[in-house]
């Protein structure tokens, strides 16, 4: 390779795609590797293909993902409509790598059928797309017409982001995950504490798959272009990172944020921001009507195992609907198998088709006015999940089963 | 003349648009009844085409959906200006030829005022003189002013690339 040393994870991935050495800053048009487009935004994006691109054929359907996610099953006749349209343009274009409702959650399905690999350029037309830097691709999101242009010619362009580093010290103590890291940085940082910027995460080559995702996928909620962690444990025995993908020394960082996670407890987002945040213990005469687990934040086996610990042979308080929706079909089939799934729902919890669930308010769960839910997704706006009037706070896998039992938003650690 | 629609900080995408009146919800021919259906009730009602929102920091945050911006320019807004915005908002924009424009008049400007927008001079006329707004790189005016990234591309045959594209 012909780059030097002193570049962060972006500038390593944007100079290999460029093949020159990139840094901060400048502007540089890339070939992608891989798009993803779903149910929700795909009609947009093939209107713009075919009525004013007039691109009759993808530049490469192989490279393409369609998912089937945000309203799946199909709620009304509009969105069935708006489903068949994607179905049919997928199959005349000969894309392979179509999965239909209740696949799962679109970033889920990419991440699990490994489309996305380390080192590479992915688009997705979903803010949540930042999800790929879990494996270390850089992945980010884009609009319809982003997308529609990299279908059609394969290419976009990008600047190169700065970095802000995330410098994390110790490990998790009991019942704090992935999230409450998140949830903390969007409290400390704010929602555009890293706008234009990758977020690089260090210090957490202990942390598996699963978490590295949500906290890839919550980099966007910093306004983040992209979230990456170098490949180490879980990640190397699952995916190929390429050799020139490392940690340089000298690499320079906008910004270096140090977080100690002895001293860090369950966090939660208080409406209508996701960077209202507090820790859960000082939220406890807030009560719950519903309680949502899932979403491609915090709807994995080991969110839906850390929910089952807390919920095994409990059950849930009265008056409290808890709604539990796996990230994808083959999650869903392994909490089947290894008894998660049966605890959750012996302890009362309602099932939904693996996918987006009610997270944007559509459907399988949308809140009605006055409703508070504590939610493992990754907004809390208002009206995001139903009625303007409803509330939605934000927080872990624990969170949501702790809060799930006592009806009212509980810190596991005090159970 | 124009009318101000002054906004706050941290405006995100389920505000301008929210995720259940998707034109995937809905239709595309309602886009336009939608924008800041709930936050602002009164917006699509009476806003007129060449308008401009003046708003806080962190506009068009959240969701890639594009037809928040999409909705926007359907009722004619002219120009957002706003100290910073959100990445893909501001690249949604660009694409669709919604000129954005990045400085801070929250508290120079009223809700309701009257302005006279000059695009082509990047300026803005008040009742209290002209506020010139910060013009924009020569590459992404060129983007605006040809109707967008994909009539960019259809006229070109290439995508914009900085200063020198």
């Amino acid at each position: 390779m012909t780059w030097g040393q002193g570049l962060t994870l972006s500038e390593q991935i944007l100079s290999h795609a460029a093949g020159r050495e990139v840094r901060a800053g400048e502007l540089i048009i890339v070939e992608v590797d891989r798009c993803m487009t779903h149910d929700s935004l795909a009609p947009e994006v093939i209107d713009v293909l075919r009525g004013q691109l007039h691109a009759d054929r993808l530049c490469d359907p192989d490279r393409v993902a369609v998912i089937i996610d945000h309203v799946a099953p199909a709620s009304s006749v509009a969105t069935a409509n708006a489903q068949v349209l994607v179905r049919r343009w997928a199959a005349e274009q000969g894309i392979t790598h179509f999965f239909d409702a209740g696949s799962g959650v679109c970033h889920q399905v990419m991440i699990e059928q490994a489309l996305v690999q380390p080192g590479q350029i992915v688009l997705g037309i979903d803010s949540h797309s930042t999800a790929y830097g879990a494996v270390c691709a850089f992945g980010t999101g884009v609009g319809s017409r982003d997308m529609a242009l990299a279908l059609a010619s394969g290419r976009t362009w990008l600047r190169v982001p700065e970095t802000l580093r995330v410098l994390v010290h110790g490990s998790f103590r009991p019942w704090v995950s992935a999230k409450d890291l998140s949830l903390y940085l969007c409290g400390k940082l704010g929602l555009d504490g890293a706008t234009y910027q990758a977020v690089e995460f260090q210090g957490v080559e202990w942390l598996g798959l699963d978490g590295r995702i949500t906290l890839c996928s919550m980099s966007t909620e910093l306004g983040a272009k992209a979230g990456l962690i170098l490949p180490s444990g879980e990640v190397l025995e699952k995916f190929d990172s390429p050799d020139w993908l490392a940690h340089h020394e000298g690499a320079s960082y906008a910004r270096t944020v140090h977080v100690n996670l002895e001293a860090l407890p369950s966090q939660v987002a208080v409406p209508p921001e996701v960077d209202h945040v507090r820790p859960a213990a000082e939220l406890h005469d807030v009560q719950v009507d519903q309680v949502f687990i899932g979403t491609c934040t915090n709807g994995r086996l080991s969110d839906l195992r850390a929910a089952a610990r807390i919920l095994a042979g409990e059950k849930v308080a009265r008056g409290v609907r808890m709604l539990v929706i796996p990230a994808s079909h083959r999650i869903l089939v392994e909490a089947i198998a290894d008894g998660t799934m049966t605890a959750l729902l012996e302890a009362g919890a309602t099932l939904g088709t693996p996918g987006c669930g009610p997270c944007i308010g559509r459907h399988m769960g949308v809140l009605g006015a006055g409703e508070v839910c504590l939610s493992t997704a990754n907004r809390n706006f208002r009206g995001r999940m139903g009625s303007p009037e409803s509330l939605v706070y934000l927080a872990s896998p624990e969170v949501a089963a702790a809060t799930a039992l006592t009806g009212t938003i509980t810190d596991p650690a005090s159970l | 003349m124009a009318r101000v629609w002054l906004f706050g900080d941290n405006v995100d995408t389920d505000q301008i648009l929210p995720g259940r009146y998707a034109p995937y919800m809905t239709s595309e021919a309602d886009l336009g009844k939608y924008p800041f259906i709930e936050a602002r009730p009164e917006f699509a009602a009476q806003v007129e085409p060449g308008d401009v929102i003046v708003a806080g920091g962190n506009f068009g945050c959240g969701s890639s959906r594009e037809y928040a911006p999409r909705a926007l320019k359907v009722v004619g807004v002219a120009a957002i200006i706003a100290p910073s915005f959100a990445r893909i908002f501001f690249r949604n924009a660009l694409n669709l030829g919604l000129p954005l424009f990045q400085v801070d008049l929250t508290c120079v400007l009223r809700d309701g005022q009257q302005v006279t927008l000059d695009l082509a001079s990047s300026a803005l006329a008040t009742e209290t003189g002209p506020i010139r707004l910060p013009a924009p790189p020569e590459w992404l005016r060129r983007v605006w002013e040809e109707g967008g990234i994909v009539e960019y591309y259809r006229r070109h045959g290439k995508l914009p690339l900085g200063d020198e594209g």
